[in-house]
């Protein structure tokens, strides 16, 4: 498969000229191109805000939902029928502000689905405010003394929790950025990727060039099975590792350990009512 | 004076705090019960504690078929020594009083000794005995004993009850509890010799109530569940919708779905949706509290055009209000649910067969539809207990409306009747867009302010559809009536009861009761039953008349005479009566029951 095969034709693209957003779109076409994945067998879920608006614009299944909810309907989705890929794509006042407990709890889950965050550490669609993920004394109409509050750290806090795969990565590298997503969607379980993402409009601190000095790669001999050794580093600050962290294969997905699943694989639409065993399931009440 | 003779339907309550059993004497009397061939309702109020507090069962045993809550009580087992005091408003000088010396005491000295006749006070030695068999814990079942003596339940109906209930735990345990049931039976037999003058029953068994269904509010909406095909429920445990989300994940693996506890409400009806979308039958249960929560929830289904059904165990509010009591009080939380505008349905059942009938329907109007379908239960209604000879399981029809998708497929395409077939991802070749944006025929935002006002029309024109399918609410009684009794959801048994309780003293009334098992939107013939009457009277569990003022906006129908409850219990049978007599002002005797409004 080509990446144009998961273009849309005639979509109205509405992001600024420049927005990180455009790269991780062009990244995640070719991923899934490599991946051989068909768009009829694709759902991408979002949230809202200017990540959330991505499914709009490549070619799948789509549940634009609610503002932070997007895991939940994505956990659901899975649920209900597990041969589908699915892919939540979110930015990071979506996914780690207002749905911070969904974020915690589908971690706990693990459902296999891919969790693209697109980290610009500002508000995009509402104009500029901070984020969670928004850095110190960055000031904004709302935060006009700058943000005093730490920091979100999407990373540690999935290693804590041991969610099934953490990545991060920076949109500007596109190479190393499809190797990523391609490892993510691979992997059985819930796969944290959080991207950087510069906001060109509105984030004049975490700018391109910010982001160029203040990240590096993990080393090759990173072990992602080191879950200490992945915690460390996902709390190193200043300069930002980028690459896989954390990688735990041995987990159940939350599909493997639905009963439904065990003898039959088929998806919940296709399975039929049986009166037989509800008629006897009511006598039992006589 | 001869107490119970004259009586063939018994109110007996079982009143102690919680953590003592007294739901295993309940389990117990209600098999019991029913397999003597008698006819049974029963019916708690608890308070919101684990242990503790003053809890009580009432169970009413009776030779016709009973369905509804009564104020009266006839015998009372009193189980601390709490009871007689919390039951005090309820205990008449007909009530006679059973327990251990122990926990009537207390009731000996003090206050109540003057509403109480003290002949009725009968001591049984329900501590010791269980002691001599091997511990407290045997009170409960000699308890059982008991009464089932004094009911006149044949022993070995009994012993086979115990030998059910208790054979799984080991033969040592069972064999205990078997000596622990003939005491207990024992004691009967004495207390009906030495007080052969306080107490005879002459109720009579039918051999085919044995075989009858004996099931809750909860087990009848559950069924519902499973009949409708549903195939996934998230939800997050709120009494009193609890008993349902139990109901449906023991039946998870037999029936083949889906049971997740969700972190909050939010995910649980944003997960349901998610597996909506995905194909499956999906529903959530909760409480008013908790779908104050859903609320964003139910906009997205509206938007998205997805089928939900949402269950709505009511009780007491605002905030946390009285958690394990009951209300009517969030029609309009229902009804009023979700940002914007977008076609709902709202069922709300008084009868068992209602419950299912209603629920398994209420999954395919929503997929119908493509719409949130409600269903408004309240505490009383899950956990309230009667006999009924089946449930219609032959009449179950599952409609499939979902379609294989071609390439090109528009989850959104503008139909004459504002229904677009439903497609869904993995099925036929299309993709499935839906977006909680305003979106065009295909499913993408739109700012087209042009494309907005059709959707809008669109999605709105699916009201003439389900106006058309509205249940039209049931009539008890004739149709040339001069007063009506309007009453929705779990106030169908005390109204009608209380109905037929004054058309047997007073056969030409000319009055009928009307209940509202569909609560929106209305059936097209409403209007009719309301312009014909000459005066209409409402009975809700609320404090503003809720449905009363639903009524007034449909129809433009004003309702004057409220009778509305919302101290957190239902409406007695007695309380009705009261009510309905003032009413229609009969100069009867009204003292001995408080209307307690
Ligand atoms: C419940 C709710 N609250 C607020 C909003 C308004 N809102 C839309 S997008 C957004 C923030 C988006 O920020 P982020 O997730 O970082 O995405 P970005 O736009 O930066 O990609 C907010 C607050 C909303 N749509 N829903
Ligand atoms: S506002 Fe920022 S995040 Fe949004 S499109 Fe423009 S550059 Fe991208």
């Amino acid at each position: 498969m080509r990446p144009q095969d998961f273009d849309m034709p005639d979509s109205d693209v509405a992001w600024c000229p420049g927005c990180g957003n455009l790269s991780i779109l062009r990244s995640l076409k070719t991923a899934l191109a490599q991946l051989e994945i068909e768009p009829k067998d694709l759902v991408f879920v979002s949230g809202i805000g200017q990540a959330g608006k991505l499914p709009h614009y490549i070619k799948g299944n789509v549940f634009n939902g609610l503002h932070g909810r997007s895991l939940s309907p994505a956990t659901g989705i899975k649920a209900a029928n597990p041969q589908l890929t699915v892919i939540d794509v979110s930015g990071d006042g979506c996914m780690y502000g207002e749905g911070g407990n969904h974020f915690m709890h589908t971690m706990r889950r693990n459902p296999d689905i891919t969790n693209l965050v697109h980290n610009n550490m500002v508000y995009g669609l509402t104009k500029g405010q901070a984020s969670p993920t928004s850095q110190r004394d960055f000031s904004t109409p709302l935060q006009i003394d700058g943000v005093f509050l730490e920091p979100f750290n999407p990373l540690a806090v999935a290693i804590a929790l041991d969610a099934s795969f953490v990545a991060r990565a920076y949109s500007g590298d596109r190479k190393q950025t499809i190797e990523i997503f391609k490892a993510a969607i691979k992997h059985k379980g819930y796969s944290l990727v959080d991207i950087f993402q510069p906001c060109v409009t509105f984030n004049k601190v975490n700018t391109r060039q910010w982001f160029k000095e203040h990240t590096y790669y993990l080393e090759e001999d990173h072990d992602p099975h080191d879950r200490n050794m992945a915690f460390q580093r996902a709390t190193e600050t200043g300069e930002y590792p980028l690459g896989i962290f954390y990688q735990n294969s041995n987990k159940n997905t939350f599909e493997e350990n639905l009963r439904v699943y065990w003898d039959d694989k088929s998806p919940l639409f296709q399975r039929k009512v049986d009166m037989g065993k509800i008629t006897s399931l009511v006598d039992g009440k006589r | 004076m001869t107490v119970l003779s004259k009586k063939d339907d018994i109110s007996l309550v079982l009143c102690g705090e919680a953590g003592q059993g007294i739901q295993t004497v309940e389990s117990i009397l209600a098999q019991t019960i029913k397999q003597s061939g008698y006819h049974i309702f029963s019916t708690k109020e608890y308070m919101s504690r684990v242990r503790g507090g003053q809890n009580s069962t009432e169970i009413r045993v009776s030779s016709h078929r009973v369905a509804s809550y009564l104020h009266r009580i006839d015998i009372l087992l009193a189980l601390s020594s709490g009871a007689l005091k919390h039951l005090k408003d309820r205990i008449s000088n007909d009530t006679i009083i059973l327990g251990d010396p122990e926990h009537l005491k207390a009731a000996k000295k003090d206050f109540l000794r003057k509403n109480i006749n003290e002949q009725a006070i009968i001591q049984i030695p329900l501590m010791d005995t269980a002691q001599e068999i091997g511990g407290l814990i045997f009170a409960n079942v000699i308890a059982a004993g008991v009464l089932s003596c004094i009911l006149n339940i044949p022993q070995e109906i009994f012993n086979g009850i115990i030998t059910d209930m208790f054979a799984r735990k080991g033969s040592k345990i069972l064999e205990n509890d078997l000596k622990a049931a003939e005491a207990g039976y024992q004691i009967g037999v004495e207390l009906k010799e030495s007080q052969a003058e306080n107490i005879k029953l002459p109720l009579t068994g039918k051999s085919e109530v044995g075989d009858e269904l004996l099931m809750n509010g909860t087990d009848a909406v559950g069924f519902g569940c499973l009949a409708g095909g549903c195939r996934f429920m998230a939800s997050y445990p709120m009494t009193p919708s609890t008993p349902l989300q139990v109901f449906l994940a023991s039946c998870s693996h037999e029936f083949e779905l889906v049971y997740e506890q969700a972190e909050d409400e939010i995910a649980a009806i944003n997960m349901a949706l998610g597996a909506s979308f995905a194909g499956a039958r999906s529903m959530v249960a909760t409480s008013g509290s908790g779908f104050a929560l859903m609320e964003e929830g139910v906009g997205l289904a509206g938007m998205i055009e997805t089928p939900v059904v949402i269950y709505i165990g009511q009780r007491p509010g605002p905030a946390v209000g009285l958690p394990t009591r009951t209300s009517q009080e969030d029609l309009n939380l229902a009804l009023y649910s979700g940002p914007g505008e977008f076609p709902r349905i709202i069922f709300a059942p008084g009868k068992l067969e209602d419950a299912f009938i209603l629920t398994q329907r209420a999954f395919n109007l929503a997929e119908k539809y493509q719409i949130p379908v409600f269903i408004l239960s309240d505490q009383y209604f899950a956990d309230c207990y009667y006999n009924i000879p089946s449930l219609p399981l032959e009449d179950v029809v599952n409609e499939d409306y979902l379609v294989k998708t071609t390439p090109g497929y528009q989850r959104y395409l503008i139909t004459h009747d504002g229904v677009t077939p439903r497609g869904i991802p993995g099925y036929g070749e299309g993709l499935v867009v839906v977006d909680s944006d305003e979106h065009d025929e295909e499913g993408h935002i739109t700012e087209d302010l042009e494309i907005r006002t059709q959707m809008v029309n669109k999605r709105m024109k699916k009201m003439d559809g389900i106006r058309e399918d509205a249940i039209i609410p049931e009539l008890v009684g004739d149709e040339d009536y001069h007063k009506l009794i309007i009453g929705w959801g779990s106030t169908y048994w005390p109204i009608r009861e209380a109905l037929e309780n004054i058309k047997m003293e007073n056969s030409d009334q000319k009055m009928s009761f009307l209940h509202f098992k569909q609560v929106y939107p209305f059936h097209k013939r409403v209007s009719p039953y309301f312009e014909k009457a000459e005066d209409v009277i409402i009975f809700e569990n609320n404090a503003q008349g809720q449905m009363a003022n639903l009524i007034k906006l449909e129809t433009g129908f004003e309702i004057h005479e409220k009778v509305l409850k919302y101290n957190g219990m239902p409406f007695s049978v007695e309380e009705v009566e009261y009510n309905l007599k003032k009413f229609i002002s009969f100069n009867n005797n009204l003292s001995g029951i408080r209307g307690g409004v």
